[in-house]
């Protein structure tokens, strides 16, 4: 992990993400639960990866998003 | 209930203890609202589920969980569709992440035609999950020396194929499946293959602790019959076996008395 150099006074910026395979822009600065927001999950359902680590539910909104990231965003469903 | 109530046989997993048998699958329903009739029906305390992406463009689409849910029933995620290790492991962090279990079904499947357990993959996931933290019930081949290594391994549960998933065609080698359940000091559950009720009785008749069934019960033509046709079924094969059956004998045996026949 970098230094993180963005001023703070920055108010937006545009993020572009890749989340479940589509390339997606938000509207930035974003943490992982900015982006379930902005998506409209149900946080208590999902299970996020951010380039290939799970990120634990209880530090959404800790973890800042960064331009190129790599979320895959899953939850469950019927299977045998 | 009568004396031979099922409620005083649990079998007991990973510290939990399970008065039902039968383990049902959620996958290939028509609709959530069957899959929750025909699990309601089936009697089973355990599912299975898999871990997909969630659908970005209907996120407020129903959830498995709006209908079965997780607190009464134990979800056993499972890494159906992994052919890789390394799919199979990285999949499950995320069901851990996503439920908060540490207790998961673990498959990694081969090519079609046959998706038989690749069990190279299988030993490399199982390795890793375990070192990892989490209950392993695994898929297997119906293989005593693979799944006495599996349990050597630390897996809590062995789960051979009855035969190939979604063929329905019964359990096709009974022999190896006895030998693998009087081999195993963990629990032997019967997975893939079950048809019908005969099928999941059959297996419970061999001695096994449990019985996973989805295809039979989802593709039914009515699935909420036939999953209290497997509860039926497990349940008489359970007893079965605890009875103990007759010897075989090739000859017939007349079940009346042959004295006192009036002349």
């Amino acid at each position: 992990m970098g230094t993180d150099n963005r001023p703070m006074n920055v108010v937006t910026e545009t993020l572009s993400l890749t989340v479940n395979g589509e390339a997606r822009k938000f509207a930035g600065p974003l943490t992982v639960a900015g982006l379930a927001q902005a998506l409209g999950l149900d946080t208590r359902k999902v299970a996020v990866e951010l380039n290939r680590e799970i990120v634990p539910r209880s530090t959404y909104a800790q973890v800042p998003l960064r331009g190129g990231d790599i979320l895959e965003i899953v939850h469950f469903i019927g299977g045998g | 209930m009568d004396g031979l109530s099922v409620l005083d046989d649990a079998w007991r997993v990973a510290g939990r203890s399970f008065a039902s048998r039968l383990v049902v699958g959620t996958g290939k329903y028509k609709d959530l609202p069957t899959t929750a009739a025909a699990i309601e029906a089936s009697g089973a305390e355990m599912v299975t589920v898999a871990v997909r992406r969630v659908n970005l463009s209907d996120p407020k689409a129903p959830m498995l969980q709006d209908y079965v849910s997780p607190n009464r029933y134990t979800y056993l995620p499972n890494t159906a569709g992994c052919f890789t290790a390394d799919e199979a492991v990285r999949t499950l962090r995320l069901a851990r992440e996503a439920g908060g279990w540490n207790l998961v079904k673990l498959e990694v499947l081969g090519p079609a035609p046959t998706l038989y357990p690749d069990m190279a993959g299988t030993f490399e996931a199982a390795a890793a999950l375990i070192k990892d933290g989490f209950e392993v019930m695994v898929y297997c081949s119906d293989d005593p020396i693979a799944a006495k290594r599996l349990e050597e391994m630390g897996c809590v549960a062995i789960m051979p194929l009855g035969a190939p998933i979604g063929s329905g065609l019964g359990v096709q080698n009974p022999l190896m499946i006895r030998m693998i359940i009087e081999n195993a000091k963990v629990p032997v559950l019967v997975d893939a293959g079950v048809g019908t009720a005969t099928d999941a009785a059959f297996a419970m008749e061999l001695g096994c602790d449990a019985v996973l069934v989805n295809s039979a019960i989802a593709h039914a033509d009515d699935p909420v019959l036939m999953a209290r046709a497997m509860k039926a079924g497990v349940e008489a094969g359970r007893l079965a076996f605890r009875a103990g059956r007759m010897k075989r004998t090739e000859q017939a045996n007349p079940s009346s008395p042959t004295n006192g026949l009036i002349r």
